[in-house]
C-alpha cells in the first residue's frame, strides 16, 4: 500500500484533460515558433537573392561611371550614389537641427497640453505615406519653382526624418539622470548650458543612434522623390536640377524591360541593402551603453 | 535698488531667469512646434493642389469605377477596392503571425535567443521597400505564376477568387508583398505591449493551474489588447501607404476584380505609376485628390492607434508600482 503513495495526485480523473490541454498548449507554442521561423526565411531569401543576383553586377566602372543607352556595355550609377549623398546630407542638415530642438523642448520644456499635442502628432505623422509626403514636396516646391529638384527632394525627405529624430532624441534626454541637471544648475549654470552642455552629451550616443537610423531609412525610400528629385541620367551637382538618387534609380532600371539595365537594379539593391544593414548595425554598436573608463 | 524692478517686469511677463534661457526655450519651442506647421501645411498644401479636383468631381469619384483619363473620366473605385482589399487580405496573413510571433519573443525565448532574432526582424524593417519589390518582381511573381498560382487555378478553379489566368503580376502579389513588409510592425508593437503587461499576472493565473499557452492566451494578451491592436492598425497603416513594392508587383490596372490573379491598382501605386505622366491640371488634381483621400485615412488610422498604444502605457505605468 506504501507504493500507493507514489501514485497519489491531484484529481486523477482530470488527468486526460490536463493533458489535452498541455498537449495542446505545446502545439501553439510551436506554431509560434513556426511563425517566426517563417518570418526570418523571408528574410534571408530576400538578402540572399539580392546578394547573389546584385554583387555579380558589381564591377569598378558600376560605381565610377554613369549611365550608358541600353544595349552599350559598361556604364554604371555614380550620378545615383552622388545624388543619394546630395538628397539625403541636404535632408539631414535640414531636419537635425530643428528634430533635435523639437526632442529638447519635448523632453525639457514639454510637461504641457502643448508637449502633449507635439507628441503626439510627431508619432502620427511618422505614419503618413510617404508618396503623401512626396505630393506635398510636389505641391509646396516643385510647382513654386517651376521644376523638379535636388532642393526639393531633399526637404520631402527632410519631412520624413524630423518626427523620428525629435522623439527619439527626447527619449534619449529623459533617460539622463535628474541629478546630473540639478547638478549642473547648483553649480550656477542657466539652464540652456545644463542642456546644451551636461545632459546633451549624456544622451549622446542614444541621440546619435536615432539620427544614424533616420538617415538610414529614408535613404531607402523611393516615392518621396519621384515627383520631387525626379532622377537624371548625367551628374548633377546643382540642387536647383532634378538629380538621381539609387532607390530611385533602382526602380526605373527594375521596371524596365532591358537585361543589362536590371542587372544594374540589382547592383544598385545589393548596394542599397548593404549600406543601409551596415549603418543600422553601426549604429548600435555606438548604442551599446559603455561601461566605466568613460571620461 | 536698480535690480528690483527689472526683476518684477520679469515676474510680471512670467520670464525664464535670464535672458540666455529665454531665447533658448523660445527657438526650441518653435522647432517644437515646427512639427505641428508642417502637418498643418503638408494638409492646406494637399488639400489646395485637389481643389481643382474636389470642385469637378467631388468625391463622388471614388465610387465611380471607369478610370480612364484620355475621356476626362476619373473613377476611383478600382483603386479604393485595390487598397482596401490589398491591405486587408495582407493584415489577416501578417497579423496572427505577428501576433504569435511577438509571444514567443516576449513570453517564450529567453534573452540569448530573443535579442538576435528581435535583431534581425527590425532589420526586415529596415530593408527598402524597392528592395523588396525588386526581389518581388523577380522572385516572388514568377513563383506565384507558375507552381502556386496555376495549381490553385487547376485545383480550385471553380471558386471565383481563383477563377481567372495565372499572371504572377497582380493581386495575390501585393498581398503576399505587403504581408511580409508589415510584419515586423505588428510583431514589435505587439511584442513591447506583451512585455508591459505585470508579471503578477502571469503568476497568478500560474498559480490556479493554467498551463503556460492558457496563461498566455487567456489572461496576458487580453491584458495587452490595446496594444496588441494599435500595432495591427499601425501595420494597416503602412500597408494602405505602402507605394513602391506594391506598385512594381499589382500589375497596375484599374480594374475591380473578385480573383486574386487579376492585376489591379492601389491608390498610392496609381499616384506613383502616373504623375509623371498627368499632363492635364485636372489629371494631377485629381491624382493629388487620391493622395489627399490617402492623407486623411491613414491620418485617422494612426490616430486611433497611437491612442490605443498611449491608453496601453497609462494602464501599464499605474500598475508598475
Amino acid at each position: 500500500m506504501q507504493n500507493n503513495i507514489a501514485s497519489i495526485k491531484p484529481m486523477p480523473a482530470n488527468r486526460p484533460q490536463r493533458l489535452r490541454r498541455r498537449l495542446f498548449g505545446w502545439l501553439m507554442i510551436g506554431l509560434t515558433g513556426i511563425s517566426l521561423a517563417l518570418t526570418v526565411s523571408a528574410l534571408i531569401a530576400i538578402l540572399g537573392y539580392v546578394l547573389l543576383n546584385g554583387l555579380p553586377a558589381l564591377s569598378l566602372d558600376f560605381f565610377t561611371h554613369i549611365p550608358t543607352p541600353t544595349g552599350v556595355p559598361g556604364g554604371g550609377i555614380a550620378n545615383a550614389i552622388v545624388g543619394s549623398l546630395i538628397v539625403v546630407g541636404l535632408a539631414t542638415i535640414l531636419s537635425v537641427p530643428v528634430g533635435l530642438g523639437a526632442g529638447i523642448y519635448l523632453s525639457e520644456f514639454g510637461h504641457n497640453r502643448f508637449g502633449s499635442l507635439i507628441r503626439y502628432l510627431a508619432d502620427v505623422m511618422s505614419g503618413i505615406p510617404s508618396i503623401v509626403i512626396g505630393i506635398f514636396g510636389y505641391a509646396l516646391i516643385v510647382i513654386r519653382m517651376g521644376h523638379f529638384s535636388a532642393l526639393a527632394g531633399g526637404i520631402s525627405l527632410a519631412v520624413m526624418m524630423l518626427p523620428s529624430i525629435a522623439r527619439t532624441t527626447e527619449e534619449m534626454l529623459k533617460l539622463v539622470p535628474q541629478n546630473l541637471r540639478e547638478g549642473a544648475l547648483a553649480l550656477g549654470a542657466p539652464r540652456w548650458r545644463a542642456i546644451l552642455e551636461v545632459v546633451m552629451p549624456a544622451a549622446g550616443p542614444g541621440v546619435l543612434t536615432g539620427i544614424v537610423l533616420a538617415i538610414a531609412r529614408v535613404a531607402g525610400e523611393t516615392a518621396p522623390l519621384l515627383f520631387t528629385a525626379f532622377g537624371n541620367l548625367n551628374f548633377n551637382l546643382d540642387l536647383n536640377q532634378p538629380i538621381a538618387a539609387l532607390p530611385h534609380t533602382l526602380y526605373f532600371y527594375a521596371i524596365s524591360p532591358y537585361d543589362d539595365w536590371r542587372r544594374l537594379a540589382w547592383g544598385a539593391a545589393v548596394v542599397l541593402a548593404l549600406l543601409i544593414l551596415i549603418t543600422s548595425a553601426v549604429a548600435r554598436v555606438i548604442a551599446q551603453p559603455r561601461v566605466g573608463g568613460n571620461r | 535698488m536698480a535690480a528690483s524692478r527689472p526683476r518684477n517686469l520679469r515676474e510680471m511677463l512670467r520670464l525664464p531667469r535670464n535672458l540666455g534661457d529665454a531665447v533658448f526655450q523660445l527657438a526650441v519651442f518653435l522647432m517644437a512646434g515646427a512639427i505641428l506647421a508642417i502637418i498643418v501645411l503638408l494638409g492646406i498644401e494637399i488639400f489646395d493642389g485637389a481643389s481643382l479636383g474636389l470642385s469637378t468631381y467631388g468625391f463622388g469619384f471614388l465610387i465611380d469605377s471607369n478610370w480612364d483619363p484620355v475621356n476626362n473620366s476619373y473613377g476611383s473605385l478600382p483603386a479604393v477596392f485595390g487598397t482596401v482589399t490589398s491591405s486587408l487580405l495582407a493584415l489577416a496573413i501578417a497579423g496572427p503571425l505577428g501576433l504569435f510571433m511577438a509571444i514567443f519573443l516576449a513570453e517564450l525565448a529567453p534573452p540569448w535567443i530573443e535579442r538576435p532574432l528581435s535583431f534581425l526582424v527590425e532589420l526586415l524593417a529596415s530593408i527598402p521597400s524597392v528592395v523588396i519589390g525588386l526581389w518581388g518582381l523577380f522572385v516572388i511573381v514568377p513563383l506565384l505564376r507558375d507552381p502556386i498560382e496555376k495549381t490553385l487555378h487547376d485545383k480550385l478553379g471553380f471558386l471565383p477568387i481563383f477563377d481567372c489566368t495565372p499572371l504572377g503580376l497582380g493581386m495575390l502579389a501585393a498581398v503576399v508583398i505587403l504581408a511580409i513588409m508589415i510584419l515586423p510592425y505588428a510583431a514589435a508593437v505587439a511584442r513591447d505591449s506583451l512585455r508591459a503587461v505585470p508579471a503578477s499576472q502571469r503568476e497568478a493565473s500560474l498559480a490556479l493551474g493554467a498551463t503556460q499557452w492558457e496563461t498566455i492566451w487567456n489572461v496576458v494578451a487580453p491584458y495587452a489588447r490595446s496594444g496588441i491592436v494599435g500595432g495591427l492598425l499601425l501595420a494597416l497603416g503602412r500597408a494602405v501607404g505602402e507605394t513602391m513594392a506594391v506598385t512594381m508587383v499589382i500589375g497596375n490596372r484599374p480594374d475591380v476584380s473578385a480573383c486574386l490573379f487579376n492585376p489591379a491598382y492601389t491608390l498610392a501605386s496609381q499616384i506613383a505609376n502616373e504623375f509623371a505622366e498627368a499632363t492635364s491640371p485636372i489629371y494631377v488634381s485629381v491624382l493629388i485628390e487620391l493622395g489627399l483621400v490617402l492623407f486623411a485615412v491613414t491620418l485617422i488610422m494612426n490616430a486611433i492607434a497611437r491612442l490605443l498604444l498611449w491608453r496601453l502605457n497609462r494602464q501599464a505605468g499605474s500598475h508598475a508600482e
